[in-house]
């Protein structure tokens, strides 16, 4: 493996740099947030890095439980934050987060212990970014499918209160968009999934090869991987959905937006 | 022998800046309830039909509103929103229940059925929406101008077929109109709602 110099990454920051003051130039306003994300990258990088180089070097059931659980509150505010009419408080939180830790959690514990089966099952250098890779596309999904379900429930709140007059039950009355929402949700593994290999190498994958691994053997972790990603999003996205549409309606079955954040 | 409870009880019913509204509806009863929009007539219809959290009861035969699930509550204590909303491509997939008449008493032919929600017109929507509602089978209609998109033929109609559905099926009509003339046509009493309550108005200067 060809080892990166700090001055390998100056030279690759040079590229940002470049196309930050291109930016300026067009008058559009994209790049002081290109500069700030790049920072972010660089430095979020460098100490998750240092995090796990001390979580390998010291392998401990306590410490790489923390380190999930940290990874799952941060990924919680990301979904709660990605959307526009997210509920209101704790809800808010409380939705995408549970269903992150039913997710996620699960299939990881499950995928370490019954497929890789390393010793001991929590072998942070598995354990830590199988999860990390799982956290961020259920993040993704969720709040996607979160985002449309709550956007949806506004946009055609005429409806679903014309579909509670006439006696349908909330679960009944929302049961369309509940769909369309986990349906929006799923696309992109779906998309990611039919289209991996031929437009495009995913990132995991080519890593591996990068470092060096055999193209085969870093084929079969990626197909894992994809799998284990489809598996955990589809559950989140169920579970969020479910938990949020039951949260739009109240025990009377009124659907109740000002459980909504207004945008 | 204790006297049957009225078909519809409300019972110092309140909601934001409505009520407390105290009010005893009986079987055959169309009570015409007039009011300067914002006055709060649609926000009591929502809170009859429990599509709002309130304060006091509302009974139907002497059973509370709490006691049954909310969807057969609204089964029975059908609301007609001021605009109809359709979520299916055709008029007739919203029709489950069957028609509960012949669309010629309110001026349709059968073949509308057939035809796609988008090409309806407000007038043909609302009174499409009313025979849904009807095809329910509630006990009590909350209607909100069912006739504010319609002419004078029409209007007829429909409150022909109000009428007789009332008498057919004992039900009771809390009626929302701003014409006057109508109230003088279809009700047997008449209120005036004046920010927030419900005041008692003479049927006899309705009908002046």
């Amino acid at each position: 493996m060809v080892e990166l110099s700090y001055t390998d990454l100056l030279i690759a920051a040079a590229l940002v740099l470049v196309l930050a003051l291109l930016s300026i130039r067009l008058r559009s306003n994209i790049s002081r947030q290109l500069v700030i994300a790049a920072l972010r990258t660089a430095v979020q990088l460098t100490l998750v890095g240092l995090v796990l180089k001390a979580l390998f070097a010291n392998v401990n059931l306590g410490l790489v439980t923390l380190m999930a659980f940290i990874m799952l509150f941060i990924a919680g505010r990301e979904v709660m934050m990605r959307q526009e009419r997210r509920f209101k408080g704790w809800r808010g939180y409380a939705t995408g987060t549970v269903s992150m830790f039913l997710s996620s959690f699960t299939i990881t514990v499950f995928a370490l212990i019954v497929i890789l089966g390393e010793d001991p099952w929590y072998a942070p250098q598995y354990a830590i970014p199988l999860l990390g890779m799982l956290l961020g596309n259920t993040m993704s999904g969720i709040a996607i499918a979160m985002d449309r379900l709550t956007h949806t429930a506004w946009e055609q709140r005429n409806i679903i209160e014309a579909r509670l007059m006439l006696g349908e039950s909330g679960d009944a009355a929302i049961a369309d968009y509940r769909r369309q929402a986990v349906r929006s949700g799923l696309i992109p593994i779906i998309n990611a999934m039919a289209a991996a290999g031929i437009v495009s190498l995913p990132g995991m994958m080519t890593g591996q090869i990068l470092a060096g691994a055999p193209p085969v053997e870093a084929v079969k972790y990626q197909i894992l991987i994809m799998f284990l990603i489809a598996a955990g999003t589809g559950m989140g996205t169920l579970v969020a959905v479910s938990i949020g549409a039951k949260n739009l309606f109240d025990e009377r079955q009124r659907l109740c937006l000002d459980r909504l954040r207004q945008p | 022998m204790s006297k049957a409870p009225p078909l519809l009880q409300i019972n110092s019913l309140q909601r934001l800046m409505i009520g407390p509204v105290t009010l005893a509806v009986d079987e055959g009863d169309c009570l015409c309830i007039a009011g300067a929009s914002g006055s709060g007539k649609s926000l009591l219809l929502r809170a009859i039909a429990d599509l709002d959290p309130h304060e006091g009861q509302v009974l139907l035969q002497g059973e509370p509103a709490t006691d049954m699930p909310a969807n057969d509550w609204r089964t029975r204590i059908g609301l007609l929103p001021p605009e109809s909303s359709w979520w299916l491509p055709l008029v007739k997939n919203h029709f489950r229940n069957g028609m509960p008449l012949p669309l010629e008493h309110v001026g349709l032919c059968a073949d509308i059925l057939e035809q796609p929600v988008a090409r309806l017109s407000s007038g043909e929507k609302q009174r499409l929406a009313l025979m849904r509602l009807l095809s329910n089978r509630p006990r009590v209609l909350l209607l909100d101008e069912p006739t504010a998109n319609l002419d004078p033929l029409n209007t007829g109609r429909v409150e022909r077929v109000i009428n007789e559905y009332c008498h057919a099926h004992k039900a009771a009509v809390i009626w929302v109109s701003h014409d006057p003339e109508q109230v003088a046509r279809v009700a047997n009493r008449y209120y005036e709602m004046c920010a927030g309550t419900l005041q008692a108005r003479d049927m006899e200067v309705g009908n002046g």
